[in-house]
């Protein structure tokens, strides 16, 4: 485990130095959304009598832990083929555990960062929801789901275009599919058996009955920690085959 | 074999790698005694760079076994890794953070205190003449001073062997001596050097001792005068039916009674490491 510590502590420092621009480009896309969706379809819209933008709020934040966790495969790709620092995690004497724990770690904190300023930016819209213990670890668990997902994908592809292929193909389409923007139950049959094998349905499930104060059911918190311990080692696997 | 019965700082036993249909090392046994500074030249291709990502812990060897100061890189990768350092041939520094960040990164990854880190850190920077750019971006500096901080990095964790791939590939010949002087300055401090390059004059200048590799067999090793000696100190090139042709001579006596037996035109000079690599495979060194 020694040297995890190395690894999130390269990924905060650079981090900061390019700070506002990841906070504005992490407001942008809920502002949108909120503003798009919460206000263009208008006060008036209830999802199974709750107002639309308190129904959206937590499927937003569902999304953005997604993708912020999902992100840090973009920044370990460009040290690996761009700048070539991923050579030296390689070579220092740490084990595969302690790198991904690093990355993983650094992943969650890019979801903690995006969710905030969703939270932030509904209390601002007159927005008052519940983000209390299981909100949080259901974030938590998400991104750390998807972190490792990112981690595994970072160490497997050929190249920073295959980077996009996967976003494309694979998050955008969880994003708009897994309960986000409106309920599962509204999806014909067949699409609601589909939606239930993604991850991000379960996310966005936990945290929304979090956040509008209902009874927490654990089977998504079960199902985001069984998925996401197994991503955890697919990605020590990854990181581990790298060296050949 | 473990780390502490071991009589050389490097040691490769029928070392062997395939990536695919390419054998790219083809058994190599080689060792390089303690506080040795030792070259290993050969062509682009020739496994150069894969015997030191085998040895680093970048790359598993096919077959064989290779030990970094009688720790074995594949068995106990962790200490053995503790025993090197390693420059690749790219720079790999984080360009947006300082001076001091990357290396402060590196002591960490090495487990090293935080005190120790801060002050090995401005002795080193002190050391390679760059303790003024240690809030610098990356960035901003030039390819010479990016290749001494790789140099320095390496050095943080007081390592007992130096891997330098290639060190001075793409720098001005000024800079070329400047990284030379580190690299003497290195050894004379004890570490153990194993350096890549097909800069001959690099090799002839820096090394007790060569290898030459072509095609992922080792051809040659031995010391640089002594190779030299073996084919001739002084070298007549000649060019006979449009074909350039080398002979040597022990003395400069001797190439200048054979020259005046060609025709045309001729040129003598002194041997040196490329016409070993010639001799013996037909090739040359550099590209």
């Amino acid at each position: 485990m020694r040297g995890w510590t190395a690894v999130y502590y390269r990924e905060i420092l650079i981090l900061k130095t390019k700070i506002f621009r990841q906070l504005a480009s992490m407001s942008v896309m809920p502002l949108l959304y909120i503003v798009a969706f919460g206000y263009g379809l208008g006060n008036d819209v209830t999802v199974h009598g709750v107002p639309y933008l308190a129904f959206l709020i937590p499927g937003l934040a569902a999304m953005s832990s997604m993708i912020q966790g999902f992100n840090i495969a973009s920044e370990i790709n460009i040290a690996r083929f761009y700048w070539r620092v991923f050579e030296e995690f390689q070579v220092a004497p740490i084990h595969s555990i302690a790198y991904v724990t690093g990355e993983v770690l650094f992943g969650i904190t890019k979801a903690l960062m995006g969710v905030s300023i969703i939270t932030g930016m509904a209390w601002l819209f007159g927005t008052r929801l519940s983000y209390n213990f299981y909100f949080w670890t259901a974030m938590i668990l998400n991104a750390f789901l998807f972190a490792s997902l990112a981690v595994s994908l970072a160490m497997l592809v050929k190249s920073h275009a295959d980077q996009a292929l996967l976003v494309n193909f694979v998050i955008t389409p969880m994003g708009f599919l897994g309960g986000t923007f409106f309920p599962v139950e509204k999806m014909p049959h067949w699409v609601q058996i589909i939606l239930k094998y993604l991850p991000i349905t379960h996310a966005a499930k936990a945290m929304r009955a979090a956040a509008l104060g209902k009874q927490p059911d654990m089977q998504p918190y079960i199902v985001l920690s069984s998925i996401g311990l197994v991503l955890f080692l697919c990605a020590l696997f990854c990181v581990g085959k790298a060296r050949d | 074999m473990n780390g502490t019965n071991h009589k050389h700082a490097i040691e490769l036993v029928n070392l062997t790698k395939r990536y695919k249909k390419v054998e790219a090392l083809k058994g190599i046994n080689l060792h390089v005694k303690e506080g040795e500074l030792f070259a290993y030249l050969g062509p682009n291709g020739s496994g150069k760079t894969t015997t030191i990502k085998i040895l680093v812990g970048l790359t598993k060897a096919t077959s064989g076994r290779a030990f970094l100061n009688g720790y074995d890189v594949d068995a106990d990768p962790i200490h053995a890794k503790r025993q090197c350092g390693y420059v690749p041939q790219t720079i790999n520094l984080d360009h947006e953070l300082t001076v001091f960040h990357n290396l402060d990164i590196h002591g960490r990854l090495f487990h090293m205190e935080r005190g120790k880190r801060r002050d090995r850190i401005i002795f080193l920077l002190n050391y390679i003449g760059l303790l003024d750019r240690i809030k610098s971006p990356v960035k901003e500096l030039s390819g010479g001073m990016k290749r001494r901080v790789m140099i320095a990095r390496a050095l943080l964790h007081e390592p007992k062997i130096l891997f330098l791939d290639e060190p001075t590939v793409g720098l001005d010949p000024a800079i070329r001596r400047k990284i030379w002087a580190l690299i003497k300055k290195i050894q004379m401090d004890g570490t153990t050097i194993f350096l890549t390059t097909h800069y001959i004059e690099e090799a002839e200048f820096l090394a007790d001792r060569v290898a030459f590799l072509s095609e992922g067999t080792l051809i040659t090793v031995g010391k640089p005068k002594e190779l030299i000696n073996s084919l001739g100190q002084w070298a007549l090139d000649t060019v006979e039916n449009e074909q350039m042709k080398t002979l040597y001579f022990r003395t400069q006596e001797e190439a200048k009674k054979h020259a005046v037996l060609h025709p045309g035109p001729f040129s003598i000079r002194r041997a040196n490491l490329e016409d070993i690599f010639i001799s013996l495979t037909g090739r040359k060194v550099a590209p």
